[in-house]
């Protein structure tokens, strides 16, 4: 992350949450059980207000809108690619136009730092819907030299309604990650946000009517995973469906795709990313990178380094600038100026990695800082740095999600590359070193979808991010992303005589 | 038309057609100089030119005339411009693209002011500038836009230890000669591929018709592109033109304009240092229409692809080769369409066709005009100028025109329709393919198997079937044979302005 901000401005006060109901063909829908739940503040344990709960008759509703808005013939079929495009394109502006409030809603509701959602987070959004809007009028099929006399040709076509489940740690970003691809294919989408996050999706929801998508080809149904993201992977009209979460979760949908519809399935999951420093590397910055790339965000980042691999002969050095910089944070509620580390999401996460660093004390690492939560309200924990960490403890080999860091030394560089890939997960990898060709070397040896050298977290729009093994299937962003939201239909025309 | 990209056929049917847009009256022509490094010059010679409007042959304005030692100044700032460590090169790909997408948003804005300029400077009707020209540089400039960020390169398994990708580089500098006939929509086919790729660019406008393209280099200071990146220099071919095809210094050439000087061109970039060239050059385009067609939809079809712009496209449809069972009748509403075009005033709404655009090429119009009448073909309307009114030439049919006349064998680039028999599908290909030329050719037929062979064999570049001047900023562009060299549009266009670049890297051990 570089240093020099740009000035910002502060963030609302008095934010007054407009939009908290279900959005189907562009309307406000109440559930049709009734029932609303409470959306929290992280930082207070506060209610912010109450939104509708969706369940399976909801998801019903919104799967049969994005079946209509998808029929041949529709507004959204007939549309020109380009002008798809130019919707999307409407899309980034008005959001830009929103930043404020969304950075706002996102850093009160998501306990994220108000500085980083207002410059990163709403700042990938709005870069990803224009990369993706740009795609639009290029996703080109083929025409193909078949044997034969015959004229063959490919479409690359939508598939057509794709089911999005979207996680609590990015619920912004995560979602246009996922509508910028699937609309710029020309999909329609039935998106779930994550229960403790739905408000920012409620108002892009607002923003998608205001652009002039047409009814139906956006739709938001708020709720949980057992009722409605379940009803979701499991519905027999739903042709695709996209996950960001845990693993454990992907595992349950990716069956029930199965056991359902053979509906596609694309999901991002966990990661326990190992980050390798070697002795030649620049120190400052590989703490630095490495620091950053574990407590981004309170540790909440699928492809945090949680596992961080230092070689033996600057070990000791590097233990003691880490945790001389995980010193340097002021906790607080994330919209207060000079906070610089906000809440976990809820008290399940909370609990979660709280036992997991009792966990790391019981088994033998060495706690060289934090261990233990923060204040007396809301989700705060210490940041915490473990050092003399061995690969069997459950702190190196669980996803934490949380601001815990785990130093391990390693010596021998086929070991290590052993110790790297000796796991289920395979989401990223960092490797800290001035030299070509074990930077090269070690980057084609390690099982990871992204692997970063001399640098962590770089997402860029334009390059394919997803994981190896049980970190996920499939990829987002970049051209890839397109692959997951096309079908391909060959046409082969029988000619009279073919000629090259 | 069918350049209104599909929406004219597919129907909007809850779009409400708009008021007519109406052009400024005693439009200010406010960019009259050299434009280089963000900033307007004036000419090193002290020399102008002036730029005439060919409705009403008055002067509208002189115009700074550039040559050699302008072109000398306008890629050095061009080359600056393009330095490593430059902000053009320093900039993110995404963010050049941004560039571009507001420039488009800045056109769309000036969109009436440059409808206005065009149609002074060209004499083409307002309407047709303003809903096809105009149309055209926007999408052309937002579709390129999308691209910049998405140019790449590729890692390669080769043999060996070794690791090997390539990048896809801008090629550097690069000169632009654009013609008359649709100046800034040429000028934009040029402008987007280049600058999405990274290059830096040296622009020459026709002669005949500079100003729109001095508006939108107000437009590109406006919108923020870095001094340098876009530089133009009005003036003349055998000086300006030809400085930019020798200049050592210019790595990459795209000219648009007839053959014969497509030819000097490629001649001067081979002779100076081997650029790279791409041309868009002139066309006998064939317009085949088959018995079982939709006649009506031919008919329209074919006279809008000849008539169109007054007959001054690349596309035009010059060659009209009608299956003998309906050739009479195809004949005969053609000629109703010809004697009902409206010609005159290119401001006044009505108006479908202009005059053309200078003497030089009424007077070459007309000598073919009668070469036809000379060579036996038929006269069926039209044959002269319109009164004394300058450069106006009535719409003009022959019929029972033979491949061996000149007026089926040279282009003509006026208001002239050649309609010729044809017996069978063999004989009509054959026919159509016997030119040098390969632009476009058209179909028109129902049968499935027919449309196909026929565009599978015919010689072009471009095959519309049952249409015509259907271009799209999506889809390539460009000539066989002697029409030109390479294409315009789409992620074709792309592979003209990039410079491939392949690293190996040795590596102490392998790993797939």
């Amino acid at each position: 992350m570089s240093s020099g901000m740009p000035d910002i401005p502060a963030p609302l006060t008095n934010l007054k949450t407009q939009y908290t109901k279900i959005f189907i063909n562009n309307e406000w829908h109440a559930s049709v059980s009734g029932k609303k739940f409470a959306v929290i503040n992280p930082a207070t344990e506060e209610v912010i207000c109450h939104v509708e709960e969706g369940d399976k008759e909801d998801v019903d509703k919104a799967v049969k809108a994005a079946r209509q808005a998808f029929q041949i013939g529709s507004p959204w079929r007939t549309m020109d690619a380009s002008e798809r495009g130019q919707l999307l394109y409407k899309l980034a502006d008005l959001m830009e136009r929103d930043r404020l409030l969304l950075a706002t809603m996102e850093a009160m509701n998501g306990g994220k730092l108000f500085t980083n959602a207002y410059l990163m987070d709403l700042g990938a959004c709005i870069k990803t819907l224009r990369y993706y809007a740009g795609w639009a009028d290029k996703i080109q099929g083929r025409t193909i030299p078949a044997d034969g006399n015959i004229f063959t040709y490919t479409r690359h076509e939508p598939i057509g309604v794709c089911g999005q489940i979207i996680p609590w740690n990015f619920p912004l970003v995560m979602l246009i990650w996922k509508i910028g691809t699937a609309l710029s294919c020309g999909n329609t989408v039935v998106v779930k946000p994550a229960e403790q996050t739905p408000l920012t999706a409620l108002h892009v929801a607002s923003l998608i009517k205001e652009a002039g998508f047409p009814p139906g080809v956006v739709n938001i149904v708020p709720g949980y995973g057992p009722t409605a993201g379940a009803a979701i992977s499991s519905h027999m009209d739903v042709d695709k469906v996209a996950f960001t979460g845990s693993t454990e979760v992907g595992k349950l949908i990716k069956e029930a795709a199965g056991k359902s519809n053979l509906k596609r399935v694309t999901l991002e999951l966990g990661g326990k990313s190992p980050c390798i420093v070697f002795a030649d590397a620049d120190l400052d910055s590989a703490v630095e990178c490495a620091h950053q790339g574990l407590f981004y965000h309170q540790g909440q980042c699928c492809s945090a380094a949680t596992r961080l691999f230092v070689e033996e002969s600057i070990y000791d050095e590097f233990v003691r600038r880490s945790v001389e910089r995980a010193k340097k944070y002021v906790l607080g509620n994330p919209l207060t100026p000079g906070v610089n580390q906000g809440p976990q999401i809820d008290k399940e996460q909370h609990n979660k990695i709280l036992d997991l660093i009792e966990s790391g004390k019981k088994e033998g690492a060495k706690l060289e800082c934090g261990g233990g939560p923060w204040g007396n309200k809301g989700y705060f924990i210490q940041p915490t740095v473990f050092s003399n960490v061995t690969d069997d403890m459950r702190i190196a080999k669980e996803e934490i999600f949380g601001p815990v860091q785990q130093i391990m030394k390693f010596k021998s560089l086929d070991d290590l590359i052993k110790r790297a890939n000796n796991t289920h997960y395979g989401l990223a990898a960092g490797i800290f070193t001035k030299d070509l060709d074990k930077a090269i070397t070690v980057s084609s040896a390690l099982q990871a979808g992204s692997v970063w050298v001399n640098c962590y977290l770089m997402g860029a729009v334009q390059s394919p991010f997803g994981g190896f093994k049980m970190s996920g299937n499939g990829r987002e962003m970049g051209e890839y992303g397109l692959h997951e939201y096309t079908e391909v239909k060959t046409v082969t025309i029988k000619i009279s005589q073919k000629n090259s | 038309m069918a350049t209104t990209n599909g929406a004219v056929e597919n129907g909007q049917p809850d779009k409400k057609l708009p008021a007519l847009p109406r052009p400024i009256r005693n439009l200010e022509v406010k960019f009259t100089k050299i434009f280089i490094n963000n900033e307007w010059h004036e000419s090193k010679s002290g020399k102008k030119f002036a730029t005439y409007n060919p409705s009403t042959l008055e002067k509208i304005c002189d115009v700074e005339e550039g040559d050699k030692p302008d072109v000398d100044k306008a890629v050095e700032a061009a080359q600056a411009a393009f330095q490593r460590g430059s902000a053009w090169r320093q900039l993110d790909a995404l963010s050049r693209g941004r560039l571009l997408h507001q420039l488009a948003d800045l056109v769309e804005r000036d969109r009436t002011t440059l409808a206005t300029l065009e149609t002074m400077d060209t004499g083409k009707p307002f309407l047709h500038a303003f809903f096809i020209d105009l149309e055209g540089c926007i999408k052309t400039l937002r579709y390129f836009a999308g691209w910049a960020d998405k140019i790449q390169g590729k890692t390669i398994p080769t043999d060996d230890n070794v690791v090997c990708f390539t990048r896809h580089e801008p090629i550097g500098v690069c000169g632009a000669i654009t013609p008359w006939n649709f100046p800034l929509l040429m000028l934009v086919w040029k402008l987007a591929p280049a600058l999405c790729c990274g290059n830096t660019v040296v622009l020459k406008p026709a002669e005949q018709t500079p100003l729109t393209a001095l508006h939108l280099g107000s437009l590109i200071k406006e919108v923020g592109f870095p001094p340098g990146v876009v530089n133009i220099v009005p003036g003349f071919g055998p000086t300006v033109g030809a400085a930019i095809s020798s200049h050592p210094q210019i790595h990459k050439i795209a000219f648009t304009g007839s053959t014969e000087v497509g030819k000097l061109v490629k001649e001067a970039a081979s002779r100076s240092n081997l650029k790279r060239v791409t041309l868009e050059l002139g066309g006998k385009n064939p317009c085949i229409v088959c018995a079982d067609a939709d006649l009506d939809l031919a008919v329209e079809c074919a006279h809008q692809g000849v008539f169109f712009n007054q007959g001054q496209c690349c596309t035009a449809a010059s060659r009209v080769f009608v299956e003998e069972q309906i050739y009479a009748e195809f004949v005969r509403r053609s000629v109703e369409y010809a004697k009902k075009r409206p010609v005159g005033d290119p401001f006044d709404v009505r108006t479908e066709q202009g005059p053309q655009i200078d003497q030089k090429q009424f007077d070459k119009i007309l000598e073919l005009i009668e070469s036809g009448k000379k060579e036996g073909a038929k006269l069926e309307c039209g044959g002269s100028a319109m009164e004394d009114r300058g450069l106006f030439i009535t719409p003009t049919v022959f019929s029972e025109v033979t491949d061996n006349m000149r007026i089926a064998k040279e282009e003509i680039f006026g208001p002239v329709q050649p309609i010729l028999k044809f017996k069978n599908i063999e004989e009509v290909i054959r026919r159509a393919n016997s030119t040098d030329y390969g632009l476009t050719a058209a179909v028109f037929t129902k049968n499935l198997d027919k449309a196909l062979k026929l565009a599978s064999a015919l010689e072009s570049g471009t095959v519309w079937i049952n249409c015509y001047n259907a271009i799209y900023a999506q889809a390539p562009f460009g000539g066989f044979k002697m029409s030109g060299n390479g294409r315009e549009l789409g992620e074709y266009a792309l592979a003209e302005y990039t410079e491939v670049k392949t690293v190996t890297i040795k590596l102490g051990d392998k790993n797939p």
